[in-house]
C-alpha cells in the first residue's frame, strides 16, 4: 500500500496558514474586545462565539453561497481580487479563520482582562506609546494565554470536518485534508489508510496538548 | 510650582458626589492628601497623572499647561513626565528589576542612571530577579526607583506603603523622605495613615466627600498645638459596650487596643469605626526606654 501524504500536508499547511492569519487579526481584536466600552460589545461577542455553537455545515453552507460566482460577494471577489474561493485552498483558509476565531480570541481576551490595568497605565506614565506598551508589556505578560489560543486554534483547524467538506469539497491535492481523507477511506472500506491518517492525527493532537500543559504549568513569563 | 483645580463626578459608597479640589504645591514641597478611602484622593492623583479626565479642571506645572478643559488641552500621560507609584506597584512581571528600571528611562537617557538608582535603593543584589521573587517591601522600593528612573517633574505616591507591615513601613518612610530630599522632587502622597502623614509631609490637605476640609501643617491639622504638652493619639473605635452607668469604648491605637470609659453622652456621639483622638492632659506621661 502506498501512503498518500498529501492530505496530511494539506491539513498542516491549512492549520499553519490559518493560525498565522488568526494570530495577526485575533490578538489585536482580543485586546480591543477586552477594553472596548461600546454598547455593541455583547453583539460582537455573540458573533465571535457563533462558530462554537453553530453546526459547521450551517456556516459552511452560507460561506459556500457567498463564495459562489453567482453571488454578488463571490462576483465582487472575483472581479477585484481574482479570487474564486469555493472549492479552493484559499476558500478553506478564509472559512477556517472564521470558524476558529473564538478559539484564539477567547483565551487571549481573558488573558488581557486578567492583567491589572495598572500595568498599561504604569507604562503610559513612563512615557511609552500604546504600541510599545502593547508589544513590550502586555503581550509578554499573557504568554500562556497566547500559547493556549494559538494551539487551540491550530488544533481546531486540524480537526475541522464539516466546514471543509462544504467549502472545499474533496479535491485530491487541493482541498482533501486528513479528516476528510479518513472519511473517504472508510467509505471505500480502506481501513488501513484511514487508520494511518487517524493515528497520525491522534498522536499529534496529544503531543500538541501535552506541550501546552507542560509549558503552562511552568508558566515562565 | 503646581496649580491644579479638578472637578469630577464620582460614584462612591454613599452614592454620587463631586470631587472638587484646588491645590497649590510649591517646588520641592511634600504634600499629603489625607482622608478616608473612597473620597476621591486616588482619582485626584490619577487626574494629575492624566490617567483620568476630570469634567472640569486645569493643571499647570512649572508654567506648562498640562490640562485645561476650557481650552481643550489635555496632555496624554506620556507627555506629562510624572512619576507614579501605584498601590499595587504595577511592576512589569516579564522584566527583571533592572529591566523595569531600564524600561522607564527616557529616550537617550544615560544607562548609568539605572546603576545609580540601584545603588541608592540598595537593589544591586536583586537586580536580576523578577518581581514575583521579591517581598512586598522590595517591590515597593523597585516601584519607587522605577518612578525616579524616568526623571519625573512630579512624584505621585498612591498609598505606597499600605500593603506593608509596620516595621518595613517605618524603614521605607525614611527612604522616601531621603529620596525626596535627594532629588528635591515635588511630591504628592495619598495616605490615610496619620503617623505617615506626620512623618513625611510638611503640609497636609484633608479631603472629605470630595472637598478640602482642612489644610496646613500636620500638627495643626490633626488638632494639637506642639507647645501645649497635650498627649494625643489617633485611633479608631472598635467597640462600644455598656458597663453599669458608663460605656467602655475599645479604641485601636496603632496595634494596641485601649479601653476607655466614656459617659453616655460621649458614647452617643461615637460609632464603631469612628476615628477619634485620644487626649490626655492631667497625667504626666512617663517615658521608659525599651531597648
Amino acid at each position: 500500500m502506498t501512503l498518500d501524504w498529501q492530505p496530511l500536508l494539506i491539513t498542516f499547511k491549512l492549520a499553519s496558514v490559518t493560525t498565522a492569519i488568526l494570530f495577526c487579526i485575533g490578538v489585536p481584536f482580543a485586546w480591543w474586545l477586552a477594553h472596548t466600552r461600546t454598547r455593541f460589545k455583547p453583539v460582537v461577542e455573540a458573533l465571535v462565539s457563533m462558530p462554537l455553537v453553530l453546526p459547521p455545515s450551517v456556516l459552511g453552507f452560507y460561506l459556500l453561497l457567498a463564495f459562489s460566482p453567482e453571488h454578488w460577494f463571490g462576483q465582487w471577489l472575483d472581479r477585484v481580487a481574482g479570487l474564486r474561493l469555493a472549492f479552493s485552498f484559499e476558500g478553506l483558509v478564509v472559512a477556517s479563520v472564521i470558524f476558529s476565531f473564538p478559539f484564539l480570541v477567547h483565551p487571549v481576551q481573558s488573558g488581557f482582562q486578567n492583567l491589572p490595568s495598572s500595568l498599561a497605565e504604569a507604562a503610559h506614565v513612563l512615557g511609552k506609546s500604546k504600541l510599545e506598551t502593547f508589544l513590550r508589556v502586555l503581550l509578554p505578560n499573557i504568554k500562556p494565554a497566547l500559547l493556549s489560543g494559538t494551539v487551540l486554534a491550530f488544533a481546531h483547524t486540524v480537526g475541522e470536518f464539516g466546514v471543509v467538506l462544504m467549502i472545499g469539497g474533496n479535491l485530491p491535492d487541493q482541498t482533501r485534508v486528513a479528516s476528510i481523507a479518513i472519511y473517504d477511506e472508510v467509505e471505500a472500506l480502506n481501513y488501513a489508510a484511514a487508520n494511518f491518517y487517524a493515528g497520525v492525527l491522534f498522536c499529534l493532537s496529544f503531543l500538541i496538548l501535552l506541550v501546552v500543559y507542560v509549558f503552562n504549568r511552568k508558566a515562565p513569563i | 510650582m503646581i496649580r491644579a483645580r479638578i472637578k469630577k463626578r464620582l460614584h462612591g459608597a454613599q452614592g454620587e458626589f463631586v470631587l472638587d479640589v484646588s491645590l497649590e504645591v510649591g517646588e520641592g514641597e511634600f504634600v499629603a492628601l489625607f482622608g478616608p478611602s473612597g473620597v476621591g484622593k486616588t482619582t485626584l492623583l490619577r487626574c494629575l497623572a492624566g490617567l483620568d479626565l476630570p469634567e472640569q479642571g486645569s493643571l499647570v506645572v512649572n508654567g506648562e499647561t498640562w490640562l485645561d478643559t476650557a481650552a481643550r488641552i489635555n496632555l496624554a500621560p506620556q507627555q506629562r513626565r510624572v512619576g507614579y507609584v501605584f498601590q499595587d506597584y504595577a511592576l512589569f512581571p516579564n522584566m527583571t528589576v533592572r529591566g523595569n528600571l531600564e524600561f522607564a528611562l527616557r529616550k537617550g537617557a544615560d544607562k548609568k542612571r539605572v546603576d545609580a538608582l540601584l545603588d541608592l535603593m540598595e537593589l544591586g543584589e536583586l537586580q536580576h530577579r523578577k518581581p514575583d521573587a521579591l517581598s512586598g517591601g522590595q517591590k515597593q522600593r523597585v516601584a519607587l526607583a522605577r518612578a525616579l528612573a524616568s526623571e519625573p517633574r512630579l512624584l505621585l505616591l498612591d498609598e505606597p506603603l499600605s500593603a506593608l507591615d509596620h516595621e518595613i513601613r517605618q524603614r521605607l518612610q525614611d527612604e522616601i523622605l531621603r529620596l525626596q530630599r535627594h532629588f528635591g522632587l515635588t511630591t504628592l502622597l495619598v495616605s490615610h495613615d496619620v503617623s505617615e502623614v506626620y512623618k513625611l509631609s510638611r503640609r497636609v490637605v484633608v479631603i472629605e466627600n470630595g472637598r478640602t476640609v482642612r489644610e496646613g501643617e500636620p500638627a495643626t491639622v490633626f488638632g494639637s498645638s506642639q507647645s501645649s504638652g497635650k498627649f494625643h493619639f489617633a485611633g479608631e473605635v472598635l467597640a462600644i459596650e455598656p458597663a453599669d452607668v458608663v460605656f467602655a469604648v475599645s479604641v485601636l491605637v496603632g496595634n494596641q487596643i485601649v479601653r476607655i470609659i466614656a459617659t453616655a453622652d460621649e458614647a452617643a456621639k461615637l460609632r464603631v469605626g469612628s476615628r477619634v483622638m485620644l487626649l490626655s492632659k492631667a497625667f504626666n506621661p512617663m517615658l521608659q526606654v525599651v531597648e
